[in-house]
């Protein structure tokens, strides 16, 4: 028996799965002790299932709360310490205006202010050789400073972030040292080894926010483990992070960084072995729940990731708006279009919808909580798509007739036109908005969406799925059963991974594949030794888990300032290292860009091998073909925006379906978490696995 | 609801310009491309009008290349565009206002009949001559000037145009494979615009360009009523090179736009500083919707009623074959000296003066030693002082201002070339005073590493006339720039820093906003606890 808990902004998922099958539950997140919201979630999942805690064999957790303390600024108090020279990178960012039409703009405050950024005269070079020695005086000096802390109380936690301490991380190690003499209390971290990438304001923003996160999230994640075995499951407890993998608890404690955006990961993990079972190679996750909508690239059974990402954008998801981050994540773009999105019109009269939601409090006006602007689920409400009589189990009451109110004076009025045209222009244009993300996130890597098949999940991903689908122009749409605790069941999914990369700059002119073997072996080893960690393997110990290695080299043009990953094999490099490694480079590089460069030299600017788990294999099933059509039991009309009518669609209750059922478009089909909307040119045919298979009326199902 | 299709298309117009915009951001060798954000990207209709722009780090490119493709369309002719051409160009009067910039054009077809184009722009690492730099005399010994022809011909690469390249600059491969990418970002707008016309139904622009342009109008016209029609005037005074220069602006406002003339500028002078009137417009057009049109999508309609008008052989209003290499650095101004002249009709919106121009550096290391086999290294780096406190809020510290672009990383500055920097933080004491304070410059000190000497090309401003501060707010700190043994150093022209010597660049801090004992004692004793003040 296991347990997936997804502790999110709004509510805690929680799904035990079991020989009997899968139970899961949504309760309200606990903002002052997520512990308690996700040990009741649990007690209900284990009531309904009729087991036992003891019985447990590993609880997988994955949270925002790193996220939200990087959001909401309540993490420790922290100190930096960096070179002389260096104090402000963190508050001078990249010197740009991240909107530039806009005179009273407010850039993001740095997470640790000036006063508490202190600096060391020692300076590394970009070879890694040292410019200014460390003075062992200076430090201790700087260490006795410290530890007196300031009128705010004593630091709780150190950032040490020194430059190109990624190619060197003697100076970090000794101050440490220092450190850790003077200020017993305190937890320090160093850049070297949270993110030893190169490029100073990632580095050193990424490891202020580990030391400020790492009292709050190490406090967390203990209480978590003691009031489980209070409850009686003695299992081991695993982290998801940013990557998709499992790591111990001791792990996450030392990098809560890493905890970052975990419960999306979790989500593109589900997509991910989902696209496994169907066998499928080209997958578009879409994840949409209450905020916000998550869009991920899945090749190969693989989600997509990358070594940097921005986390706590103030503004409207604008890039540049928030704070770089460089660990190694599931690549994907977030943006604020999900059901509780408020729509607006603009001084262009353009209707906006989003980023603002109305949340659960006060939520969207058709919920009578207070809210009354208007938002995408009023709208789908008010076009018929959602229903008063089978919105969800939940307790909420809705109210079409507020959701009218609002979409006529939030948007109507505006335009002058009825509460039924605003609902349909609210949801063009956050379908519209999502379409556009989907587009530039597959440009950004260089894919063409319209051959992927998409996988929906979340509350509000089935919706609007049809639809977002004519806008990509992609074929086939998965509603997997659960959709509405993804995340969660994807954590269920999560292999024990772990991913370390570094910056090392490897010209092909030149190549020294002693030195490139060298990183790739240290990679290796500590890569796998969080792996081992997490699987209770003691280093020193021979190896009990056959353990998978991937290896990537970040490669570009010399003189361009953008690295494509290259994935590399299994061989160490030998003499001829630079010409394998060109001969991969120019075949990536014509994916992204159509051909390669004559005449260019290539360089290698990062490295990064990940460690995980063999995948488990999946048993593949068949596509089932539709083998009878089911009717609605009853029918009702809703607005479709593909063809501009309103057209009497019929109503199926989602459980009551046999794989091969077929439901012929328009229709709903409606279970506790989620609604899918079939458009007019769409049927969907149950698959074997229960997931709904949605394609186009003249596409042989 | 053909408003509402008219606005799916407008707003996937946008999304596909900024699709074009990124594939040039990822392709791209030049690093004011890559790094900074120094490009443009449109797509227009027959007509050659604008209709929607990514927005990119750079507003001097705003109506450069919405007025170049009307260039191109003049000069190559409409009876010699074919299916798979595209046209380039790098004439500073005909495109974007120096030789760095390489504008291409691209006629996009549908069923045979061509129905409008796409357009960008990128800053490319060199044009020949004497490099990027305010040295040159005129524009011939700036570099090689490529007018507005064929780069491809119903899909033939011009091999004499890219042989001509290759033999006329330094870094040849790269600044080639920059052109090939500026043509291929305009196939990538293409390809998805044909995308869109499928799903629309739809097989030409006129339509939804009229929707734009109808609608932009509209709101243009309706958000620029928030200034009161009459007559505004401003002057301000910048370093220039070794001469003292004053830009002076009258707008004239009427309810149909605003019409900005620089009559009583000081006139063009002998070093690349020049600013073609284009340009100037660029800046102009900026001020005006920065400030009151905040949010405007760019396009043919928000760009035409903003007009300007210089006499000839002033420095905003320079000729062929004036220098006008580094035509930021004053260009840059433009935009305060915009803002300053509506400052008294709207003294709620507008900012004081900020550091303006960038405080961009080109340095060439070469070998100390003669006969020694380090190679020589081109460096670019970008950077920016404060900019003005504005009406409600502080200036922000060392943030580009009117330009958008970004700075490069340190680290990956020294990876790239023999160049140590010691040093770049916050200039403390240098926001000028106010209810609101100045935002701060920074200090900036490099040095060779051994066994290099550097070539350094400046073209640094405000160092003798620091940014004034609005309604009682003092000044913003001048600039500085001297050897780290207190040499001066000119702010601008190339000099050489000796081996083992280090150069201290001190960035002018932005001017305050309202009188300094207005200020909230709260955020003057933040000031003082975070060490922002001297």
């Amino acid at each position: 028996m296991r347990i997936g808990a997804d502790i999110g902004g709004t509510f805690t998922d929680i799904v035990l799965e079991n020989s009997e099958g899968m139970f899961s539950t949504k309760v309200l997140t606990t903002h002052d002790a997520p512990e308690r919201g996700v040990l009741d979630g649990i007690s209900q999942v284990v009531d309904e299932a009729h087991a036992d805690l003891a019985g447990l064999t590993s609880f997988i957790h994955g949270t925002t709360l790193a996220t939200n303390a990087l959001i909401n600024r309540t993490g420790a108090h922290t100190a930096f310490v960096t070179t002389a020279g260096f104090r402000d990178v963190v508050e001078m960012r990249t010197e740009s205006r991240f909107e530039q039409y806009d005179l009273n703009l407010v850039l993001p405050a740095p997470l640790i202010e000036r006063r508490d950024r202190h600096v060391l005269d020692e300076r590394i070079a970009a070879d890694g050789t040292v410019l200014r020695s460390f003075d062992e005086a200076e430090a201790l000096a700087l260490a006795r400073h410290l530890a007196e802390g300031t009128d705010e109380g004593p630091y709780e936690a150190v950032a040490v972030g020194f430059m190109h301490a990624y190619r060197n991380g003697d100076h970090e190690r000794r101050i440490r040292e220092v450190l850790t003499g003077h200020l017993p209390g305190a937890s320090i971290s160093i850049s070297s080894e949270v993110a030893p990438q190169m490029r100073e304001f990632e580095r050193f923003n990424t490891v202020c926010a580990n030391a400020y996160l790492q009292p709050l999230m190490a406090g967390y994640l203990h209480r978590l483990e003691e009031q489980l075995h209070a409850a009686g499951a003695s299992c081991p407890v695993y982290l998801i992070h940013s990557g998709g993998g499992l790591i111990s608890v001791e792990s996450a404690a030392n990098f809560p960084v890493r905890l970052v955006e975990s419960g999306p990961a979790g989500g593109a993990i589900f997509a991910a072995h989902l696209a496994d079972r169907h066998g499928l190679d080209n997958v578009l996750s879409y994840d949409m729940g209450g905020t916000t909508a998550k869009i991920c690239l899945i090749e190969d059974q693989t989600p997509r990731t990358a070594k940097t990402f921005e986390v706590a954008r103030t503004h409207r998801f604008t890039k540049g708006s928030g704070m770089p981050i460089a660990i190694p994540v599931i690549e994907m773009i977030e943006i604020g279009a999900g059901g509780g999105s408020i729509a607006g019109v603009d001084a262009l009269g353009q209707i906006r919808v989003g980023p603002q939601s109305a949340g659960s409090e006060p939520g969207p006006a058709a919920y009578q909580l207070g809210g009354t602007d208007p938002t995408v689920s009023d709208a789908n409400l008010a076009l018929g798509r959602l229903s008063v009589d089978t919105f969800g189990a939940s307790s909420i009451e809705l109210s079409t007739e507020a959701a009218a109110t609002a979409l006529l004076s939030g948007v109507g009025a505006h335009l002058g036109v009825d509460a039924t045209e605003a609902a349909i222009g609210v949801t063009e244009v956050v379908d519209e908005n999502m379409a556009n993300a989907a587009r530039v996130h597959a440009v950004e890597n260089g894919k063409d969406v319209s051959r992927f098949t998409m996988i929906a999940f979340g509350g509000g991903a089935p919706l609007h799925a049809s639809r977002l689908c004519d806008k990509l122009d992609i074929e086939a749409i998965l509603i997997p059963p659960g959709a509405g605790v993804g995340s969660a069941i994807g954590f269920l999914r999560a292999p024990f991974a772990y991913e370390a990369v570094r910056s090392h700059y490897a010209p092909m002119h030149g190549f020294n594949h002693d030195r490139a073997n060298r990183l790739l072996s240290d990679l290796e080893d500590e890569a796998g030794s969080f792996v081992r960690e997490a699987l209770g393997e003691r280093a020193g110990e021979p190896a009990g888990t056959e353990l998978e290695v991937e290896r990537w080299a970040y490669m570009r043009y010399a003189g361009q300032g953008w690295e494509i990953p290259v994935a590399l094999d299994q061989d160490p490099f030998d003499g001829s290292g630079h010409l394998h490694l060109t001969k991969r480079f120019e075949a990536a590089y014509s994916e992204f860009f159509g051909r390669p460069i004559e005449g260019l030299d290539i360089e290698a600017v990062g490295w990064a091998v990940k460690v995980t788990t063999p995948r488990p294999v999946v048993e593949r099933i068949g596509h089932t073909a539709a083998r009878r059509d089911v009717a609605g039991i009853r029918s009702r009309p809703i607005h479709d925006t593909t063809t501009g009518s309103t057209v009497e669609a019929a109503v199926v209750e989602r459980d009551v379906l046999e794989p091969g059922d077929r439901v012929i478009g328009p229709a709903v089909i409606v279970e506790p978490q989620t609604t899918t909307w079939l458009t007019t040119d769409r049927q969907a045919v149950l698959q074997a696995d229960g997931c709904l298979r949605v394609t186009r009326l003249d596409v042989d199902p | 609801m053909s408003d509402l299709r008219n606005q799916v298309m407008w707003n996937r117009l946008i999304s596909i310009v900024e699709e074009q915009a990124l594939t040039l951001v990822r392709t791209a060798f030049s690093t004011s491309v890559r790094e900074a954000g120094d490009l443009s990207a449109g797509v227009f209709d027959l007509d050659g009008h604008m209709i929607a722009q990514a927005v990119t780090g750079t507003p001097g490119h705003v109506n450069t290349m919405a007025a170049a493709v009307g260039n191109f369309i003049a000069d190559i002719g409409r009876d010699n565009i074919f299916e798979g051409d595209a046209y380039v160009t790098n004439h500073p009067w005909k495109g974007t206002g120096h030789l760095h910039d390489f504008t291409v054009v691209t006629p996009t077809f549908r069923a045979g009949t061509p129905i409008g184009f796409f357009a960008c722009t990128a800053h490319v690492l060199d044009v020949g001559g004497s490099g990027y730099g305010p040295d040159a005399g005129d524009i011939y010994e700036e570099g090689l000037l490529v007018p507005i022809m064929k780069f491809i011909e119903r899909g033939e690469v011009n091999r004499d145009l890219v042989n001509i390249v290759h033999h006329n600059v330094r870094e040849s491969n790269q600044v080639v494979g920059d052109l090939y990418s500026l043509a291929a970002c305009n196939e990538t707008g293409m390809r998805r615009l044909d995308t869109m016309l499928d799903e629309f139904g739809i097989d030409d622009l006129e339509a939804i360009a009229a929707f734009v342009f109808d609608r932009t109008r509209t709101a243009t016209l309706d958000a620029l009523h928030r200034l009161p029609t009459g007559t505004y005037t401003s002057s301000m005074q910048v370093d220039g090179y070794n001469e003292t220069v004053t830009l002076v602006v009258t707008l004239h406002v009427s309810d149909q736009g605003v019409h900005a003339d620089f009559t009583g500028t000081s006139p063009t002078c002998p070093f690349g500083i020049n600013v073609p009137l284009v340009y100037a417009q660029a800046y102009l057009t900026y001020a005006m919707l920065v400030a009151l049109a905040p949010g405007m999508p760019n396009n043919h309609a928000s760009l035409e009623p903003f007009t300007v008008s210089a006499p000839e052989g002033c420095i905003l209003n320079a000729r062929h074959p004036d220098p006008v290499s580094v035509r930021h650095v004053i260009g840059h101004f433009v935009t305060d000296l915009c803002l300053g002249a509506i400052a008294e009709a709207l003294p709620d919106i507008v900012p004081a003066e900020g550091s303006g121009a960038l405080w961009n550096f080109h340095v060439s290391a070469r070998a100390s030693e003669t006969g020694s086999s380090l190679p020589p290294v081109e460096i670019l780096m970008f950077n920016s002082g404060g900019t003005g406190a504005r009406p409600t809020l502080d200036g922000l510290s060392a943030t580009a201002f009117p330009s958008g672009v970004r700075t490069m990383s340190v680290e990956a500055t020294e990876q790239v070339g023999p160049i140590v920097i010691w040093r770049k933080e916050l200039r403390p004491g240098s926001g000028g005073d106010g209810r609101h304070r100045g935002g701060l410059g920074q200090v900036i000190e490099l040095g060779p590493t051994e066994g290099y000497h550097f070539d350094f090309s400046c073209m640094f401003d405000r160092v003798a006339n620091p940014a004034r501060g609005r309604q009682g707010g003092g000044d913003g700190a001048a600039g500085g720039v001297h050897l780290d043994d207190g040499t001066p150093f000119n702010a601008k022209g190339r000099q050489r820093v000796p081996a083992g010597r280090r150069l201290v660049l001190e960035l002018p801090g932005g001017g305050g906003f309202g009188d300094p004992d207005e200020r909230d004692p709260a955020d003057v004793e933040r000031d003082h606890d975070q060490g922002y003040l001297a």
